[in-house]
């Protein structure tokens, strides 16, 4: 399906359509300036140990803004946390105390972002657990109410007001398909309007991350930034993804997203309880995508997108425990995964209830 | 030791420093390029690649389809040595210089593509054995990293031992040169040959994951890099007195002809079977050749690149037209036109369009992105004209360390003379 369709309400590409072009080329005029907090970046920036390294980017930002005084201020203060940013691990080895202090760190970055209090956790995986999704195309209605969901529980970027440097993300994208072709990916249409679903002749088919147990994401990584946990989840270490977007090419159901632009997250629809490998605001220029809501599921909740659809298309649950819901499904139901020929094995599996 | 390193490179440098007005004027046109780009990439950095044309659908595009076409070229400058030695050209070791210096010039243009196109330029020490963490073997992202950095060094020792050499008046360690020479041959098929397995290893993209992607890069590096050392040996020839006799580029052009019926037949090979198999991976061909629906596709560079290889193909086969200085040029030019297209974009981007999930994304490079391939291609050219500057007069014995050691002497002074005959 073209990207030139009209109205786009679960785009998640950030760049629908013509728009694009347009933007891209006054992009070239006007004077760089968004929204976000410029102070903070820049702090950012200048504090930044590899001091020599980076002289060359420090000055860059001479024609940015007054901020740069303001970072600088705060540079002593920081230089010591700036030092253990560079040299730290990744965040699957790292130690106990490491790990406190990242999360003292985020959770303190936050808080001068946001103006608010974020709390971060690092929930491991619990003994016993590998969890699975099962979602039934029979009742799915197309209604995206999961993408809309999925974005305030997980804190994605919404769109900008004005348009420019228009990021937004959502990790669902619901395709609409023609009951007389059955699942054909070369005829979806992710533009449809949700307003007129279900609409005559159609059924709704929602695609998300499918963690699989063979990922060809990880895989390819080159810096080892995403990885799949012990209870089946693929998650992606935001402090050491480099950006190169491998992971997205390699992906079988473009279940990646990649932070195009500095995200746009307003402190008040800014969800406070997060996961230090789901839902914590994400910086520009790293990769996100689904994380079965990490930050709820290892607590004992549903994902935000089971618990908010109306007409409970949405199972989830631990597939080693034998008295779940998604065993229940696995052994009542006639499933199928996407693309089974890649040899992914997905944990998310799409079956017709009715 | 320190003092003669110190006194080689200020009589490069110096030497690098001197030149006529057609020489400045390229070094000052190269010079803005450079700051142009620089311009654009910092407006990246601050801004992000929202400023390209990429999305989520198409996640890659002209950088990374400049990369992979400049790994051919690095790749095949360096193979150019072995018809060198096995046909007997003469100046073996100045031609092996020019390979090996086209190469590093190619490998910094390729880091450079590959450097603008992360998001996380502050991070890509991730990609370091030790300080960082490598997925190797599995990812072959870094495979690519390691290859290109091993070959970029390989190349370096090469050059600078032979030149080092030759400034001080003395025949090159053969027991060093020679090995490493050898060695810098599988290493260019390993850059080109890595780079491609980073695409045809995506068992979700079918556009690329063919087996014959492979040889087809190797095929298509062998017409890219040749053209342009074909026409750089003309250049030098005539502004650096080098000696370079007409057989030695007939021959090359001859040994090009069979690269270019090579990479065709590979063309061949893959548009029938799409074609006649007639699976739903055929739409990204059709992509690339007609568009699809109401998406224009790359029609006109895909045909654009077909028809001058084809016709590059009938002027390097027909004898007259190889030994025609001015046809054969055409010849160079059209060729390196129709596989920066076919390794460009007319690889990344049909392999990403429609994405997995059957949408099409239709992406053309901004004017931001063209700007900052400028800026990366201005780095090349300025790093291959001042190093080939010092290094012919070095390599012909015109540029050498004065016996009392004190300041270094050239022999022609300007490279404008009128190749004069020198010894080598």
């Amino acid at each position: 399906m073209l990207t030139e369709k009209p109205e786009t309400h679960a785009c998640s590409c950030g760049g629908k359509t013509g728009g694009c072009a347009k933007k891209q080329e006054t992009v070239e005029e006007t004077a760089p300036h968004h929204g976000h907090d410029h102070g903070h970046e820049a702090a950012e920036e200048l504090t930044d140990d590899e001091a020599a390294r980076k002289l060359s980017m420090s000055r860059r930002n001479f024609m940015k803004h007054s901020a740069i005084v303001a970072g600088a201020a705060t540079a002593a203060a920081c230089s010591t946390e700036e030092l253990e940013k560079f040299t730290a691990h990744r965040l699957r080895e790292m130690t106990q105390p490491e790990l406190k202090q990242l999360i003292k760190r985020l959770e303190a970055d936050y808080k001068k972002q946001f103006k608010k209090n974020v709390e971060v956790r690092a929930t491991p995986a619990a003994e016993g657990v590998k969890f699975g999704y099962a979602l039934d195309l029979s009742r799915c209605i197309g209604c995206r109410r999961c993408v809309h969901a999925c974005v305030k529980e997980n804190n994605q970027s919404r769109p900008t007001p004005e348009g420019e440097h228009n990021n937004p993300i959502h990790w669902i994208r619901v395709l609409e398909m023609e009951k007389e072709k059955g699942i054909d990916l070369s005829d979806a249409n992710p533009y449809y309007n949700p307003a007129e679903v279900p609409r005559e002749g159609h059924f709704y088919m929602p695609v998300q991350c499918q963690q699989c147990e063979n990922p060809p994401c990880v895989k390819v990584c080159p810096v080892q930034a995403t990885w799949k946990e012990p209870d089946g989840i693929v998650v992606i270490d935001y402090e050491w993804c480099i950006g190169c977007r491998y992971c997205m090419v390699a992906c079988p159901y473009g279940a990646r997203r990649f932070n195009w632009a500095e995200p746009n997250l307003p402190a008040d629809q800014l969800n406070p309880n997060t996961h230090v490998l789901g839902n914590r605001p994400r910086p520009k220029g790293v990769v996100e995508k689904c994380t079965f809501c990490i930050q709820r599921t290892r607590e004992g909740r549903y994902p935000a997108c089971v618990e908010i659809c109306p007409v409970g298309a949405r199972k989830f649950g631990n597939m080693l425990d034998p008295k779940s819901e998604i065993r229940a499904v696995l052994e009542s139901k006639r499933v199928f995964i996407l693309k089974e020929d890649l040899n992914t094995r997905p944990k998310f599996f799409y079956f017709f209830g009715i | 030791m320190f003092k003669h390193l110190l006194q080689f490179l200020t009589g490069a440098a110096r030497y690098a420093l001197k030149g006529g007005p057609t020489y400045y004027a390229w070094i000052a046109f190269l010079l803005c390029l450079i700051g142009y780009g620089g311009w654009g990439y910092a407006h990246q950095y601050q801004e992000g690649l929202i400023l390209t044309g990429m999305r989520d659908q198409v996640m890659w595009g002209f950088y990374i389809g400049n990369f992979t076409f400049m790994v051919g070229v690095a790749a095949a400058a360096v193979v150019l040595v072995i018809p060198a030695y096995v046909y007997h050209w003469g100046p073996i070791y100045e031609i092996a210089i020019i390979g090996e210096l086209l190469a590093i010039a190619a490998i910094i243009m390729c880091l450079g593509f590959v450097s603008v196109d992360v998001g996380r330029p502050d991070r890509v020490f991730h990609l370091m054995p030790i300080i960082g963490s490598p997925n190797f073997p599995r990812s072959l992202l870094s495979w690519d990293v390691m290859v290109l950095n091993m070959y970029l060094v390989l190349n370096v020792t090469i050059v600078s031992h032979m030149l080092y050499s030759a400034f001080f008046g003395r025949k090159p360690n053969a027991n060093i040169v020679v090995p490493l020479v050898l060695l810098s041959i599988p290493a260019a098929v390993s850059i080109h040959t890595v780079t491609a397995f980073l695409y045809s290893g995506l068992a979700g993209r079918p556009y690329w994951n063919a087996s014959i992607l492979a040889p087809r890069f190797l095929a298509s590096a062998f017409c890219s890099g040749p053209a342009i050392i074909l026409i750089l040996l003309q250049i030098l020839r005539k502004t650096a007195g080098l000696q370079i006799k007409n057989e030695a580029i007939w021959k090359i052009a001859e040994l090009m002809a069979y690269a270019i019926a090579l990479n065709l037949f590979f063309l061949v090979a893959e548009v029938f079977k799409e074609f006649y198999s007639d699976t739903h991976h055929l739409i990204h061909t059709e992509y690339l050749f007609f568009g699809v629906g109401e998406a224009r596709g790359l029609g006109l560079y895909a045909w654009t690149s077909v028809i001058s290889t084809v016709i590059a193909l009938v002027l390097f086969i027909v004898p007259a037209t190889r030994k025609n200085f001015f046809t054969l040029n055409v010849g160079c030019v059209l060729l390196y036109i129709g596989v920066y297209i076919e390794k460009g974009i007319g690889l990344v981007i049909p392999g990403l369009t429609p994405d997995t999930l059957g949408e099409i994304y239709a992406y053309t490079p901004t004017a931001h992105e063209v700007q900052v391939a400028a800026g990366i291609f201005g780095m090349g050219f300025l790093a291959f004209t001042v190093m080939i500057k010092v290094a012919i007069p070095v390599a012909l014995g015109k540029l050498v360390a004065k016996p009392d050691g004190s300041a270094p002497t050239a022999g022609a002074d300007t490279d404008d003379a009128h190749g004069a005959h020198v010894g080598a």
